[in-house]
């Protein structure tokens, strides 16, 4: 597919003929040619009529993250001082009164690295997965490519992750953590993550609209995962290791969470769980993507 | 030349559960529904029976749009004319046909739509803009036009939460207005603002309209229809009844809305007649007396028959039931204690509603005359009149949910600190 220059979602003819005015008139634009039919059973998405409509889709995420700190004192700091708080109030509980075990790490740094890339992803899946239902006025009103919505809102969560993640290279120079190689792994392990949760987002968002009870699903689905997933503790060794290790690596969410640890701290990659991760992530938003496409034009009408 | 829009056969169907449920589904639904198909498939039967029910909003419709014509669409509520364009504006899919359109769309079935409350007005107008399909250097072009238009520049940095429904749609309006599609779709978006704005929006769109774009419009406005447009396409209960100028169209539209719907005077020889009554004339009137010609929710209205007498009856009651398009009995009165006794002559009996008590629909009447214990006469549903909702709810003039449509007092106001027990 090959980018069409932005004017072409533009009211400005896309073929400019010398005398505008008269191509404009004259004679419908034979560029542009819309065929309404009954829905088809399965169809792939239309990826260049997405590419086409990616100014409202930056427009969607801007208007979710400016609304998101509207009338607060602090603003975008929110975005900072929750993960920190989440940071002390963890290494203070689990940390030092639970004692759970964090390996060589320093605990603060080990829950942060762990709190960052999943609160990523829990905030990217859940507010995506409520977006199609909480966009209903647009999509009564006004025709777009509905996956704009829901990938918006995790393009909205990434900006809350991408600025969180100043405060992890604060910790990270306050314990003299050295950078390796790893680190250029770190922003590959946030795509998967964001990818995962746009699959996963969209596919909810999709059901959510037929089928309300996700809407109870999902937030409990959320918590099971955050134990399920090596955020607050490091995966157990030796025999009983062995009995949840399989149960763990079945979570995708496990590969990359560690992975994104090791690329901020340095030390081994875990590339078999990352590659789970990767996987996963092509194959939810595959799914998603395809599930969402065959629904969306049902969505007007039973939103 | 081809044509800007063609449209062949177009349908739309609608599945209509019964009221009590939600129009989305849950699992459990779903899921009992695929444990018991292949039961039911064995029982010869696709449907629980009286479940669900089809209904044809827009059934075998076929017409062509040449570049730069200004067509009206129109019809009575319920007659198809939303569901057209929401297929033609790509909202929603049509169950049966086809459409062609040749040219970029740009639709504007409501105003404002995406405004955020939070957002500024300036940030509005970019949020707004780009859901409408103009691109950011568009907008950026075009906007001091915008807000010269909608006369807003000193509060442009205010969220649109503290603008006035005014200001707010003037604001909506001026982002829509500077739209420049090849092909614009635009449904009863007029009447929003005061006198004054309303006259500027009109002026805009046929400026617009002089351009060679071209531009299908809906509204209930005749008038401005009429001043508008070229041709006129006249949809009744989801067909086309009527494809030709704009006079003829509206002229039928008048027309029908009147003869068959408000009054009727029953000739002598099919007048309903039972039981030594006989029905001659019934009409929906508005406060004046006069036969209604366009109601709104607002507007008080009188159910009005004229029956004659041709024996003594005693304890005779006038009574009607008011139905509304979906089937649902609204409600029913008679008028039991205003009469005793009928002598032989013509008597006219009213009924009068007051102001702000249905929502906008269309509704129909049928009579019942009756003693006591027992009905004299009945007619059919023979009256049927529509009431429009001028007002809407706010400024974006939504369509407010309901049976009725009360005008009710609402007062809200801060809880001075330290009484309340959440303060």
């Amino acid at each position: 597919m090959s980018p069409p220059d932005t004017t072409s979602t533009a009211a400005v003819p896309t073929i400019v003929a010398p005398d505008r005015r008269e191509s404009e008139i004259a004679a419908p634009h034979p560029a542009v040619r819309t065929v309404i039919e009954p829905p088809h059973q399965w169809e792939w998405v239309d990826v260049g009529e997405l590419w086409r409509y990616r100014e409202l889709l930056l427009f969607l995420a801007w208007r979710d993250v400016k609304v998101r700190y509207k009338q607060t004192v602090l603003g975008a700091s929110w975005a900072i001082l929750q993960p920190a708080m989440m940071m002390v109030v963890f290494t203070v509980f689990f940390g030092r009164l639970a004692g759970v075990a964090t390996g060589d790490l320093p605990q603060p740094l080990f829950f942060l690295t762990g709190l960052l890339p999943w609160f990523f992803f829990a905030s990217a899946v859940t507010s995506a997965s409520s977006s199609v239902v909480g966009s209903e006025r647009l999509i009564t009103k006004i025709y777009f490519p509905r996956l704009c919505v829901p990938f918006a809102t995790v393009l909205a969560s990434a900006v809350d992750f991408v600025v969180a993640c100043g405060l992890l290279g604060v910790v990270l120079l306050f314990y003299g953590v050295t950078p390796t190689w790893n680190l250029f792994l770190l922003p590959v392990a946030a795509m998967v993550i964001g990818g995962l949760a746009a699959g996963l987002g969209t596919l909810l968002a999709a059901l959510n609209v037929t089928y309300r009870d996700f809407r109870y699903v999902i937030p409990f689905f959320i918590q099971i995962g955050m134990f399920a997933t090596p955020t607050i503790y490091s995966r157990p060794t030796g025999a009983e290791g062995e009995a949840v290790h399989w149960l763990l690596i079945l979570n995708p969410m496990n590969g990359l969470v560690d992975t994104f640890r090791a690329a901020a701290v340095g030390g081994t990659v875990p590339w078999a769980g990352f590659g789970v991760g990767a996987a996963v992530a092509v194959v939810a938003l595959f799914v998603g993507c395809l599930y969402f496409r065959k629904v969306e034009d049902r969505f007007a009408d039973i939103i | 030349m081809e044509p800007a829009i063609r449209v062949t056969n177009l349908g739309k169907r609608y599945r209509v559960t019964g009221a009590e449920k939600a129009p989305y589904r849950t699992l459990r639904e779903s899921l009992t529904g695929l444990a018991t198909a292949p039961l039911r498939r064995l029982m010869g039967r696709s449907t629980r029976a009286g479940e669900v029910s089809d209904f044809w909003a827009l059934k075998d419709v076929s017409f062509e749009v040449q570049p730069g014509e200004v067509v009206g669409i129109i019809g009575r509520n319920g007659a198809g004319k939303s569901t057209l364009l929401k297929i033609l504006s790509r909202i929603t899919k049509p169950t049966t046909g086809r459409v062609e359109i040749n040219g970029r769309v740009g639709s504007l079935l409501e105003v404002g739509t995406g405004f955020h409350p939070e957002l500024t007005g300036r940030e509005n107008v970019y949020l707004n803009g780009s859901i409408l399909g103009m691109s950011r250097k568009e907008i950026d072009r075009k906007f001091d036009e915008i807000v010269a238009f909608a006369e807003i520049d000193q509060f442009l940095d205010t969220p649109v939460k503290r603008y006035s429904s005014g200001m707010y749609v003037r604001l909506a309006f001026a982002v829509a207005a500077h739209l420049e599609p090849e092909i614009l779709i635009v449904d009863e978006v007029l009447a929003v603002g005061d006198v004054g704005f309303q006259k500027k929006c009109l002026g805009r769109m046929r400026t617009v309209a002089g351009d060679g774009r071209t531009i299908l419009f809906v509204s209930h406005n005749i008038a401005a229809l009429q001043s508008l447009c070229t041709r006129g396409v006249y949809l009744e209960e989801g067909k086309i009844a009527c494809d030709s100028s704009v006079k003829e169209a509206a002229g039928l539209y008048l027309n029908k809305s009147q003869y068959c719907h408000n009054s009727i005077n029953w000739e002598k020889s099919v007048a309903p007649a039972d039981n030594g009554l006989i029905l001659i004339r019934a009409a929906i009137l508005d406060y004046n007396g006069e036969v209604a010609t366009r109601l709104t929710c607002q507007s008080p209205l009188r159910i009005m028959l004229e029956y004659k007498v041709t024996k003594t009856i005693r304890n005779l009651s006038i009574g009607f039931d008011l139905q509304n398009k979906e089937g649902i009995l609204v409600c029913g009165s008679n008028s039991e204690g205003a009469r005793e006794t009928h002598e032989p002559g013509n008597y006219t009996a009213e009924c009068r509603f007051p102001g702000w008590l249905f929502n906008e629909d269309c509704y129909k009447i049928k009579f019942i005359l009756h003693v006591i214990d027992r009905v004299l006469l009945a007619t059919d549903w023979c009256l049927a009149f529509d009431l429009y909702d001028d007002e809407g709810h706010g400024s974006g003039r939504i369509k407010i949910h309901g049976i009725t449509r009360p005008q009710l007092q609402w007062s809200v106001s801060p809880i001075s600190f330290g009484t309340s027990e959440y303060a």
